[in-house]
């Protein structure tokens, strides 16, 4: 279970999120909409702590999974990032073969041996929808594939270290319709096993495959509920003219 | 006059200034060739000089040259790179600044700077004398903010979604690097170590007090002997050789070897940024 209690996020003096407080259910899709830059890429790169990387950063508050706050210092962040996937919003496989490419967290985090790994890159493309596409020229750049097939076989290899959370910043932005369909597809698929949180900028989308929705706007979560209730019925105005397209 | 004809005019003026630059590269090449060629033969390149060098060959400064090249490298190389990763991928904030500022300006003092410090230190307070390790030393300095400057250039060249994805499936920061960044900066690291070469191969004032022999037939057998090398042997024939006018075809043989030299490190480094190109399967 993910739980985050008064979160405050600070960009050196600017504020890029302010107390927020939710709870999600392990093993479902949460999906997180609202404006452009209005913090949703900052909430969810919380819960796998990339934003240590950016240098001025500053949090208060509590960000806890399984009842463990992940900022406490016995933390071990590359643990931590090994059992809390992403998938960016552009493909972004290696400039390694399709089967390095998903190989790759396996051999970092010292995952088994040479038959093991085969074994796990297999389920692991399977399991992101690729296998079919790919057996056959598993030893091939990962850029000979398509965006859309670069984008799964990003899952893959976020998949293959077996984690139990996966993040997910608009990952299906940056493809066709069909390439689309075939990720919410996946999702929907993955949701059995995985707690995925979904960043959106596509409304149908979100209301599609996630079962809860939290609406941001300017660093607060104006609403958080079922997904229905916040596209059928949102109790706040600003959710309702988002959800409608009257926004701005 | 209309956008079009601004546009043939710029251009036919850097086609010519293109030209020029070409030509003149061809000329001074061509010069050498010419007046060098006649000198060169298998001799040439296998045997000492003689009769107070004005005749002979030149095989003692380029075994001296090379011993040098590859001096300066083993220890420029790798601390090049380790302080480039530092400042690149590890480092933030003030310190990495100062490193910054230091190693710009060292690559602009003038490398008989470097000569005399190298002597200063390495010649007689480390009391490693007249030697290649002197003059290994002093060169590699001389060319270490250029290795780390193009290494730098490599490192910034790798987009930052290859470390953020490598993060992002918990591998450390060093293992980041290791197996992604490396690989993918490594074609541009080796670019930068061609021109290192091309630069230590050719330096005079850095030897002239540290390593260089004016006439030296034996070759070293230690790291600690004297060498000849080609830059000083090349300035020995130009302007101080026992005989200057019978020495001079062969100046101009050394200088066509010392190039020769040049464009083989060259070729080989391609050779090598090739295959490290070829590990990055990126199509
Ligand atoms: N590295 C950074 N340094 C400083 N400010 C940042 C940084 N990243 C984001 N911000 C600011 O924080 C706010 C939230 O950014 P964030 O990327 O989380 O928005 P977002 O909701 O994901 O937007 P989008 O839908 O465009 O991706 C923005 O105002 C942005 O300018
Ligand atoms: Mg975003």
């Amino acid at each position: 279970m993910i739980e985050a209690k008064n979160i405050n996020f600070y960009y050196k003096d600017f504020q890029a999120l302010k107390d927020i407080s939710l709870r999600i259910d392990p093993k479902s899709v949460t999906a997180f909409i609202g404006p452009s830059g209005c913090g949703k890429s900052t909430f969810l790169r919380l819960f796998n702590r990339m934003n240590d990387l950016i240098n001025g950063t500053r949090l208060t508050g509590q960000c806890l999974i399984n009842g463990r706050d992940i900022y406490e210092k016995a933390v071990n962040v590359d643990e931590l990032r090994k059992d809390v996937g992403m998938v960016f919003q552009k493909p972004n496989p290696f400039p390694k073969t399709i089967f390095e490419n998903v190989a790759y967290g396996l051999k970092v985090n010292a995952m088994g041996r040479k038959d093991f790994i085969s074994q796990q890159v297999e389920k692991a493309l399977v399991a992101a929808a690729l296998w079919d596409e790919v057996k056959d020229k598993l030893h091939k750049s990962a850029y000979a594939l398509s965006g859309g097939q670069q984008q799964r076989l990003c899952i893959a290899r976020a998949l293959a270290v077996e984690p139990s959370i996966i993040l997910m910043d608009e990952p299906a932005s940056a493809l066709d319709p069909i390439s689309t369909a075939r990720i919410e597809e996946l999702i929907n698929e993955l949701k059995n096993d995985y707690t995925i949180l979904i960043v959106t900028h596509n409304m149908q989308q979100a209301a599609r495959i996630s079962s809860k929705t939290g609406f941001f706007m300017l660093g607060e979560l104006v609403e958080y509920g079922d997904t229905k209730q916040i596209f059928n019925s949102p109790t706040k105005l600003q959710t309702q003219n988002y959800v409608n397209g009257n926004f701005g | 006059m209309n956008r079009k004809h601004k546009q043939i005019i710029a251009f036919t003026a850097f086609r010519i200034v293109g030209i020029i630059v070409v030509a003149l590269l061809i000329w001074i090449l061509g010069f050498i060739i010419y007046n060098g060629a006649g000198t060169l033969s298998i001799d040439f390149i296998t045997t000492s000089p003689t009769d107070g060098m004005t005749n002979g060959g030149i095989f003692p400064a380029i075994v001296g040259t090379l011993c040098l090249i590859a001096g300066s490298m083993i220890f420029a190389f790798p601390l090049g790179v380790m302080s480039a990763i530092y400042t690149n991928e590890y480092g933030k904030g003030l310190i990495v600044r100062i490193i910054r500022i230091m190693t710009n300006n060292l690559g602009g003092v003038p490398s008989i700077v470097f000569g005399l410090f190298g002597m200063s230190l390495f010649v007689n307070t480390l009391g490693f004398g007249d030697s290649i390790l002197a003059g290994s030393l002093t060169l590699g300095l001389l060319t270490l903010p250029l290795v780390i400057r193009t290494t730098e250039e490599a490192l910034k060249a790798v987009p930052d979604s290859y470390r953020s994805s490598s993060l992002a499936l918990g591998a450390t920061k060093l293992q980041t690097i290791r197996h992604i960044v490396l690989p993918a900066a490594s074609p541009n690291i080796i670019t930068g170590l061609i021109l290192s070469i091309g630069r230590v191969s050719g330096e005079t004032a850095p030897i002239l007090f540290t390593v260089a022999a004016y006439f030296l037939p034996k070759l070293p057998t230690s790291i600690f002997d004297q060498v000849m090398a080609l830059p000083y042997h090349l300035y020995v024939l130009a302007t101080s050789g026992t005989d200057i006018e019978a020495s001079r075809p062969l100046a101009y043989g050394t200088a066509l070897v010392l190039i020769a030299i040049v464009l083989l490190m060259n070729i080989v480094a391609a050779i090598i940024r090739r295959k490290f190109e070829k590990n990055l399967i990126t199509n």
